[in-house]
């Protein structure tokens, strides 16, 4: 609109003088200005909505994505070394910087800060922490030369690799925790480098979450089509009697709905024992279906069907039945009919059943942490780790801004390959 | 006019929040929970007059961390593990607690004396020793039963399912003193990278048997529903489900790790007064030894361990339930609260990686 006007007045201002409203303002103007008054207008209706995505949605974003970059539990506590580290740049610390470092330690230790310092240079160099805490509570007392009083008081002081992280740590803002999210390091001759295999954890357990939201994705496809096509397809009466089986489940607590596959699943439960009564398996010899990848797929299929059958269901409801009829008429088979004629109609069905399981199942945490053991984890329990337990936030918020990037980056593919308006959710 | 009455509503239920006053302790749930409700919250109500309200965590340090930085605590009274004590005060997130002005003991010895060593710190005060056991459901072993920490990680020799709790915590020190290291050695082993490819190792004996849990109540469940064989636990739930529920479930002590739980006061509690009325209340010598009555965690004073009788059955003797009893430490770890400070992030990256790696 405003493009619309704008131009419109730059391209012809000599006719804009000539025509004139009742009161004798140009018509131009009164144009623009009514025009301004109707879009301020609609702001102010969506403005609500506006707000409440700003509020609690981009802010959150925008404050999760800032804390992967930024910590300043070393920077905002140590202000001398810092000063220090910044007028001296590259060169090996002399005793000034160590006097510099006991006289923050004695303030951080005062402050009850010590410890804040100690996490921050820990994520870097293990084994660190208790360096800082324990050096707190003497700093008080240490006197001149103090490069000397700290290196008594602990060798590590002198290590160039404390130093180092204490020098990255300097600045508030740091690609650290991304670059660990990568399974990478920072090594100080090589620079980047992979951290060793067996330390590896966050780049597996990405394409296993992948993966596993694939394989979920799929089922649930398999499974919902026919379901969906059903619900379609029978009497309005009838089918809303099944369309209460499909929902029933999808208003039930997700909790409740895991727990109870914990009950159907567990190796004394229903289903084991339903197998064992009837001597399909021994007793001795039990499948395990749950605490392993098994039990994550089955439970997130069951729960997230629904998100797959009601997209689809609602594009197949619009089907007209005569298209197939009419293939059927003209010659095709039972399998061609379905296929070339039916299938592709359901597509802006399926686009959206796959992609909204597949995000869906992505972001999953409850379920593969109560079902899920320990090859049924997905990369939400990482963050969920490093949010609850590890207490180290930057790295959950790292972990998380990719987890939003590799989301991102699928929705574009699929705006690429499909398009986005080609889908249809209900 | 309406303006009017909601205002002097409002100002009713002020006035009224402030007269009643309630405090919020949070802490671990289930028995755990119940044990301090019935021994110190309900008497200190009955007191003060100071309503108690319970609520529960996983691990009560998240929530307080959480709350604190964000600056928004509800949380007045907070149960949390040593290390976890230790690095919240480091940081910043509890006030200091002053270990003097806690009640001296029915017959005068200060506090401060009282309290067994390292169980008071600047910002805590410890109320109980707990520690990580392992336990089996005695139905299932008509035969020969285990005894060691060594025959939790054999399954060859008892073939089944293990339980543990997901975390590089008590796990590698139990694989540890199960592969032979002497428990007053095992840190010193674990600070070195070989010690932590050793635990790693032993713990990979059992990988494919193990089964996860996060929550205390998680353990006896999972011994009851038969989904595990063993399964290392906090004693006191087992000795609750043995107990009170009439479980069949026996403690095996040999390679148990000792810890401390201790009351902290999150900066910024909405009542900070009372909340230390109630950490005052609940450390003295009496209601030590009375929450011993509904779990079997052995108290933080001396003075209360006499105290300690009966389970609240009126028929079990408590004493050679605790974990602080002589016939149970002759194999007893201390968990080292600054190894863990220390240690915490690189074996918990190196145990999360191990579990994660097929």
């Amino acid at each position: 609109m405003a493009d619309i006007a704008d131009t419109g007045m730059a391209s012809a201002p000599a006719r804009a003088e000539t025509l004139k409203t009742a009161d004798g303002t140009p018509l131009k103007a009164a144009l623009a200005h009514a025009a301004k008054r109707a879009r301020r207008r609609a702001f102010l209706l969506v403005a609500p909505l506006l707000a409440f995505v700003v509020l609690t949605f981009v802010a959150p974003i925008g404050q999760m994505l800032y804390r992967s970059v930024a910590n300043d539990g070393f920077s905002a506590n140590m202000p001398n070394l810092v000063r220090w580290f910044a007028e001296n740049p590259e060169t090996e610390p002399d005793e000034s910087a160590y006097a510099a470092l006991a006289a923050d330690l004695a303030l951080a230790a005062e402050a009850r800060t010590i410890g804040v310092v100690g996490t921050r240079i820990n994520y870097d160099v293990s084994g660190t922490r208790s360096l800082f805490t324990s050096a707190g509570r003497r700093a008080a007392r240490l006197e001149a030369p103090y490069r000397e009083a700290l290196l008594d008081l602990d060798e590590e002081w002198g290590s160039p690799a404390l130093w180092s992280a204490m020098r990255a740590a300097s600045a508030a803002h740091t690609p650290n925790f991304y670059i660990a999210a990568l399974d990478r390091q920072v090594d100080p001759e090589e620079g980047i480098v992979s951290v060793p295999e067996d330390q590896r954890i966050y780049v597996p357990l990405f394409w296993r979450t992948m993966m596993i939201s694939a394989v979920i994705a799929g089922i649930c496809l398999l499974l919902g089509f026919p379901v969906a096509h059903l619900l379609a397809t029978l009497p309005m009466r009838l089918s809303n009697l099944l369309m209460i089986l499909v929902l029933l489940p999808f208003w039930t607590s997700l909790l409740v709905r895991t727990t109870s596959w914990m009950v159907l699943l567990q190796s004394e439960g229903v289903v084991n024992d339903v197998l064992v009564s009837f001597g399909i398996v021994a007793d001795d010899a039990r499948i395990q279906m749950m605490y392993n990848q098994a039990g994550t797929i089955i439970a997130m299929t069951h729960i997230l069907l629904p998100f797959m059958i009601l997209p689809l269901y609602s594009v197949m409801r619009t089907i007209p039945p005569s298209y197939v009829r009419a293939a059927r008429s003209l010659g095709a088979n039972n399998w061609t009919a379905f296929w070339r004629v039916y299938v592709p109609q359901t597509v802006p069905g399926i686009g959206a059943g796959v992609l909204l399981v597949f995000i869906l199942a992505v972001g999953y945490y409850i379920t593969p942490a109560l079902v899920g053991g320990s090859s049924g984890q997905l990369f939400s329990n990482m963050i969920a780790f490093h949010m609850t337990r590890s207490l180290n936030w930057s790295m959950a918020a790292a972990l998380a801004a990719l987890l939003l990037g590799a989301i991102l980056l699928l929705y574009w593919l699929y705006d690429r390959l499909i398009g986005i308006d080609n889908m249809k959710f209900g | 006019m309406k303006k009017t009455l909601i205002l002097s509503t409002a100002l009713a239920g002020l006035a009224f929040g402030a007269s009643a006053q309630e405090i919020t302790v949070m802490s671990w749930g289930g028995a755990y929970t119940k044990s301090q409700v019935e021994a110190y919250h309900k008497p200190f109500t009955e007191k003060t007059g100071i309503k108690v309200i319970s609520v529960d965590a996983d691990n009560p340090a998240t929530p307080i961390k959480a709350q604190v930085e964000a600056g928004n605590v509800s949380i007045d009274v907070a149960d949390v593990e040593l290390s976890d004590a230790v690095r919240l005060c480091d940081e910043g997130l509890i006030y200091p607690i002053d270990a003097a002005a806690l009640p001296a003991a029915p017959d005068g010895t200060p506090a401060t004396e009282d309290f067994i060593d390292g169980a008071l710190y600047d910002c805590a005060v410890a109320s109980i020793f707990w520690s990580t056991v392992y336990a089996y459901d005695d139905s299932k072993f008509p035969g020969e039963k285990p005894t060691t920490i060594e025959d939790f990680f054999d399954t060859a020799k008892f073939p089944g399912k293990r339980g543990l709790r997901r975390g590089a915590k008590a796990n590698f020190e139990m694989a540890l003193m199960a592969d032979g290291v002497p428990a007053e050695e095992v840190y010193d082993v674990l600070k070195t990278p070989e010690g932590v490819d050793r635990a790693l190792a032993k713990l990979g004996t059992i990988k494919s048997d193990i089964i996860w849990w996060e929550a205390g109540a998680q353990p006896p469940q999972l011994l009851a529903d038969g989904e595990v064989l063993m399964t290392t636990a906090y004693n006191g739930r087992i000795f609750n489900a043995a107990a009170a529920e009439n479980k069949p479930f026996v403690v095996v002590w040999d390679g148990q790790i000792l810890d401390l739980d201790l009351f902290v006061i999150p900066k910024g509690a909405p009542n900070k007064e009372a909340a230390l009325e109630f950490i005052k209340f609940s450390t003295d010598t009496q209601r030590l030894a009375d929450q011993a009555k509904w779990i079997s965690y052995g108290p933080a004073r001396k003075s209360s361990g006499p105290l300690v009788g009966l389970f609240n059955d009126g028929k079990t003797e408590m004493a050679p339930h605790m974990p602080t009893a002589p016939a149970n430490m002759e194999n007893a770890l201390l968990n080292d609260f600054e190894f863990w400070a220390d240690y915490d992030v690189e074996l918990s990256e190196k145990f999360n990686a191990w579990v994660a790696a097929n």
